[in-house]
């Protein structure tokens, strides 16, 4: 089993895939930690990435062009992160509630629209989608084992890890960053400091689905070179939780969804020295759980220790004053 | 008490309301088929009227009441207590591969065999329920978070179990051995797939209306779930309260999966997930989270369900689309602001009038 598991991560190709499961999980990640940070939960990361994956899929192959295609795919998530918006922010509904809505919405309707277009309901192999370019880096592609992990990924794989730059910028340097933080801590003081709530969420929504919608357009458009029913696989609810594990934070995001690439990439492995396969599977999502569960726990700890801390200060001071008196 | 119901308005709008989403969905359905349909008038008359059309299609309305009632009780359960958590899929799931385990391999008289195999279903799908409340009350994970994640587990769990140790080898499809004899349910009309499920559901449903609304255990799910911090206060367990209204709840999803197993097939055929939790979730949002509603939702969902599949195996719109109206109408009935349109305005002019009466009164008096 050592054996093994040296084998595997001492492979350039165990790496390779490790960067391009991580890339989505990445984006959607991020887009979870930015609409958290603002004190919205989106569900419906889920639904934008299936309908980017499949819109993308449809505008590259009737216009011919890939950019076409994946502007039009992070159009479609935008539209369905902002519904959610309509009517978690203007209607008063369960945020949660609406974005299981949403998904369902979205799982039907992508099969619904693809089998209409096609009369498929399983792949749009029919339609002759483009692929997002894959990027061959001179001179690194030379270096024997690092080339081949890091050249000839997928433009995607490199904008995700912009995105994280992004997304830090926006959250601790900016000052929208602030005013995201206000809203979802204290909604009263942020309200009264005259920023715009709804706002605030509207714009992280909107945020959020543009990263979806990229992760999804990658899905089908580079990860494979179709869209299949259900492409997304649940990683809008892995982003759910990996946004947990990542405590709100840009660069927590990449260890979160590094988890699930790390364990994503390694099942394709344990397949190949026959475990069964179904176990695998269901190794990412055990994996996934159990970092959510293990950093809630230390978050707790940590809390708990900074309120006894707290305590005892408050505890500490009438006799220091007593003292001084 | 009809008289009564039409002229309290608190309940009647809410009414109007789950009618309006209803409406509203079927009418955008019938949008979308004349949108892509070449013979839309045919196909909205099969999608429409098709349960009706066919005995065949009629009794297949019936048949699909079944499941979703049990999964739509169940989550009346976690609405009830406030959780969003979706773990019956898992409790659904797993329940109908225990069952499919112990018809198999259990041999035991007709009757017992299927009742064992619910309870066993029943215990199984219950103990998986609690999985997501015990993170949520002891770590405050997001349940619904969670069970979605625990239902890719359960069910790679459950598809490895069959593939594994349960499945007819010579079967070219993934299908299961056959379930022995004693295991089927009786029919409840010759010749038709109809069977005791439907009788058990509907028993079912009258349980959970005691348990709910009858019963301590049931007042102090409903009262935890209005108030928590009250119930708290009240000396009510609330833990203990969420955990037990999970265990019931998933008990139902699991023994749904037994009833769904032991009267409808005779093996295990299921490709993948059927997935009864999400229609879980449209039942009990339609039936107001109130069980006694969830047979006449049930109802609804299964009609849409059964006219569209009838009209896809004749037609040129796909079956999906009907996962697409059920996102709209969960869209609508979520909406706090939809829900109460009514009641505000209704309050508005109450005040307003209130107001104007106030003013002239004062006014009076002044003179």
């Amino acid at each position: 089993m050592i054996k093994f598991i040296i084998s595997v991560f001492s492979s350039s190709n165990y790496w390779f895939i490790v960067l391009r499961s991580t890339a989505p999980i990445l984006l959607v990640t991020l887009g979870a930690v930015i609409t958290e940070q603002a004190g919205i939960k989106n569900m419906a990361l889920e639904g934008s990435m299936l309908w980017a994956a499949l819109t993308g899929v449809i505008v590259s192959a009737a216009t011919g062009n890939v950019w076409a295609g994946f502007i039009a795919g992070i159009a479609a998530a935008v539209v369905i992160a902002l519904i959610l918006g309509l009517f978690a922010l203007k209607l008063d509904a369960n945020a949660v509630l609406c974005g299981v809505a949403l998904n369902l919405f979205s799982t039907g309707g992508t099969v619904f629209v693809l089998f209409s277009l096609t009369g498929d309901k399983g792949i749009s192999s029919s339609l002759a989608s483009k692929t997002l370019p894959f990027i061959k880096i001179p001179f690194v592609e030379n270096i024997p084992w690092v080339g081949k992990i890091f050249s000839g990924q997928n433009i995607i794989v490199w904008i995700s890890v912009l995105a994280v730059v992004v997304i830090h910028i926006m959250l601790n340097k900016a000052r929208v960053g602030v005013r995201i933080r206000a809203v979802g801590e204290n909604l009263e003081a942020a309200k009264s400091a005259g920023i715009s709530p709804n706002r605030i969420k509207f714009l992280t929504l909107a945020v959020s689905g543009v990263l979806a919608g990229m992760a999804g357009c990658f899905l089908s458009m580079g990860y494979t070179s179709n869209f299949t029913s259900g492409i997304s696989a649940g990683r809008g609810y892995v982003a759910n939780a990996a946004q947990v594990v990542a405590g709100g934070t840009a660069v927590g995001a990449i260890f979160a969804s590094l988890i699930f690439g790390l364990t994503d990439a390694m099942a394709t492995y344990l397949q190949n020295i026959g475990l069964p396969p179904e176990l695998i599977q269901a190794l990412p999502y055990v994996v996934t759980i159990l970092g959510f569960v293990v950093i809630t726990l230390i978050r707790d700890r940590k809390e708990l220790i900074r309120k006894k801390k707290l305590f005892e200060k408050d505890r500490a001071k009438p006799l220091a004053s007593g003292l001084g008196a | 008490m009809k008289r009564k119901f039409f002229s309290d308005r608190d309940k009647l709008e809410p009414a109007l309301i789950t009618i309006f989403a209803g409406v509203f969905s079927v009418l955008v359905g019938v949008g979308l088929i004349f949108i892509v349909s070449k013979d839309p008038v045919q196909s909205v008359r099969n999608f429409l009227l098709g349960p009706l059309l066919r005995t065949y299609n009629f009794y297949y309305l019936l048949i699909a009441m079944v499941p979703i009632t049990f999964t739509g009780l169940a989550l009346c359960i976690i609405y009830q207590l406030k959780y969003t958590s979706l773990i019956v899929d898992s409790s659904f799931y797993s329940g109908a591969i225990v069952a499919t385990a112990i018809g198999i391999n259990v041999s035991l008289p007709p009757g017992l065999h299927p009742a064992i195999a619910m309870l066993a279903a029943g215990l199984v799908g219950g103990l998986i329920s609690l999985l997501p409340a015990i993170l949520k009350i002891k770590w405050r994970a997001n349940e619904l978070v969670s069970s979605l994640m625990f239902n890719y587990v359960f069910y790679f769990i459950g598809s490895f179990v069959i593939l594994y140790y349960l499945r007819d080898r010579n079967q070219t499809i993934l299908a299961s051995m056959p379930f022995q004899k004693s295991f089927s349910l009786p029919k409840l009309v010759e010749n038709t797939q109809l069977h005791a499920g439907f009788i058990i559901a509907a028993v079912f449903v009258v349980l959970v209306s005691i348990f709910l609304f009858r019963t301590r255990w049931g007042y102090e799910i409903r009262i935890t779930g209005a108030n928590p911090k009250f119930a708290a206060y009240a000396g009510i367990p609330v833990a203990t309260v969420a955990l037990y209204a999970h265990f019931v709840s998933g008990f139902i999803g699991g023994i749904g999966g037994a009833v769904e197993m032991s009267g409808l097939y005779r093996a295990f055929i299921w490709q993948m997930n059927p997935s009864y939790a999400w229609d879980g979730v449209i039942v009990a949002m339609l039936a107001r989270k109130n069980p006694k509603f969830v047979p006449l939702s049930a109802l609804f969902l299964a009609y849409l369900r059964v006219g569209a599949d009838f009209m896809s195996r004749r037609g040129d719109v796909a079956f999906e689309f009907i996962t697409l109206l059920q996102g709209l109408i969960i869209l609508i009935l979520a909406s706090d602001k939809i829900a109460n349109y009514f009641k505000e305005r209704r309050l508005k002019r109450a005040a307003l009038s209130h107001d104007l009466a106030a003013q002239a009164s004062s006014a009076g008096g002044q003179s």
